[in-house]
């Protein structure tokens, strides 16, 4: 079973969706213990990094999530679930991330031709580190998946395993062992997106 | 690079594909589920579902569609016609919509953009516009273009962008139908005051309409329409290609 973090940030429908697409048991929920004995956990996230942190942490859901990847259980934050792995956020200040992989969240804004639109919004193609992460194993270099953010992960380069050019190579997916992180939304990214959640599934 | 979208929009009345469409390859060319299913096998990068619902009931049906739709298509997906409240955002965005996209709705209350904006974030609020030229201006047309409201488009476009509109359709009334390519000078006029996503709508008619679009307007993010799709004049798959052959950055 899979277990998608319920803690009051976002809409889960599509995501929910995504995963019965590809045959996956999935579940939505807040409880701990459903958390503790899933296989897999999810985070997502949209919205503001501190909101959704204080949301996290009020829920008490964060000691589960440290506790089950202690385990090795995989876990996959998405969007703004992937920015919470991080140590630190500087949107809108500095606020705390979960810290389980190292790096901080930062404006693109500051990084890339004033002429760029934000936020980084559509279709783009990933550049894969090599060698391939299996979570790219059912996908190609140069496949296309949807983003939608405003910040970027950055101080992370050992965890890298894919980037999204956009003014510069932005972080588009992370690993730290059982860990990983997508910028963008795999529910979201046809085809390429399922087959990046079927290579999690089987992680 | 980000690439140029695709997007083929949907008017859904009664559970129904409102156009008449011509596929051999869909079974039920009318089911709004089926044609969203073979547009995004076949490429397109966004799909709009507009509701021209008439009756409470009929508004039941369409999120209901939605939902089965984002059951099963896994592109963003975008929800107009009918939005005035933030209640109709929360009633679509809850069945799966990524987008939701105003248009009469903001010119009968300008303060919605803001207040959604603030709810749902900036990426979530598209400004849909209907303009027109009168004399030497552009204008802002309501009643699905059938009447003027006198205000001049640009600047309505630059308020509803400092209001946190997350992304434009431009849709050009005097282009539309005529299937003579789209309205480049307005909007390039668009493009020149905002720095968001600028959706170019009304006006194609072949595929050299969205390369002459995106080689002349490098700036404009999205091309939409509705019955040459449907009719099957231009397919998505060849489109894709034709302009990935013309240097056009288009995911494949």
């Amino acid at each position: 079973m899979i277990a998608i973090i319920d803690y009051g940030v976002g809409n889960l429908f599509s995501l929910k969706s995504s995963f019965a697409a590809i045959g996956a048991d999935v579940v939505v929920t807040s409880d701990p213990t459903t958390i503790a004995e899933a296989e897999r956990i999810i985070l997502p996230g949209v919205g503001a990094f501190e909101d959704a942190a204080a949301k996290l942490r009020a829920s008490g859901l964060d000691k589960v999530i440290y506790e089950e990847v202690a385990k090795g259980k995989p876990l996959l934050g998405i969007c703004l679930g992937m920015q919470m792995l991080f140590e630190r956020s500087y949107e809108y200040g500095e606020h705390k991330g979960l810290g389980l992989i190292p790096g901080a969240v930062k404006p693109i804004k500051d990084e890339i031709p004033a002429e760029l639109k934000i936020p980084h919004i559509g279709w783009n193609p990933l550049h894969m580190s090599t060698p391939k992460d299996e979570l790219f194993k059912y996908i190609n270099d140069g496949d296309c998946v949807y983003f939608v953010h405003s910040y970027y992960a950055t101080e992370c380069d050992e965890y890298v395993i894919a980037t999204a050019e956009y003014g510069k190579e932005l972080t588009a997916a992370v690993r730290n062992k059982n860990v990983v992180g997508a910028q963008f939304h795999p529910e979201k990214s046809g085809k390429a997106g399922l087959m990046i959640l079927k290579a999690f599934c089987e992680m | 690079m980000i690439t140029k979208r695709i997007i083929p929009c949907l008017d859904v009345r009664a559970g129904r594909v409102v156009k008449g469409v011509n596929f051999l390859d869909v079974k039920d060319v009318s089911s709004p589920i089926s044609l969203a299913e073979y547009y995004s096998e076949c490429g397109a990068d966004e799909l709009v579902f507009y509701d021209i619902t008439a009756s409470y009931e009929e508004r039941n049906i369409f999120t209901d569609i939605l939902r089965q739709t984002a059951e099963r298509v896994f592109i963003p997906l975008t929800v107009g016609g009918g939005i005035r409240t933030l209640d109709d955002f929360d009633r679509v965005l809850k069945c799966g919509a990524d987008k939701v996209s105003v248009n009469s709705g903001a010119i009968k209350d300008p303060d919605i953009v803001y207040h959604a904006a603030k709810k749902y974030g900036d990426q979530c609020v598209v400004l849909s516009v209907d303009i027109k030229r009168v004399g030497d201006a552009f204008h802002v047309f309501a009643k699905g273009g059938r009447e003027d409201t006198g205000i001049e488009a640009i600047e309505w476009i630059k308020r509803g962008v400092a209001n946190g509109a997350g992304e434009i359709v431009v849709n050009s009334i005097d282009t539309d139908g005529v299937k003579k390519g789209f309205d480049l000078e307005m909007l390039d006029a668009v493009c020149n005051a905002v720095n968001v996503p600028v959706i170019a709508s009304g006006g194609a008619g072949c595929m050299d309409d969205f390369t002459t679009l995106f080689k002349t307007l490098p700036k404009v993010d999205a091309g939409l329409a509705a019955s040459i799709f449907h009719f099957g004049e231009v397919d998505i798959k060849e489109l894709k290609k034709k302009l990935a052959s013309e240097n056009i950055n288009v995911r494949l």
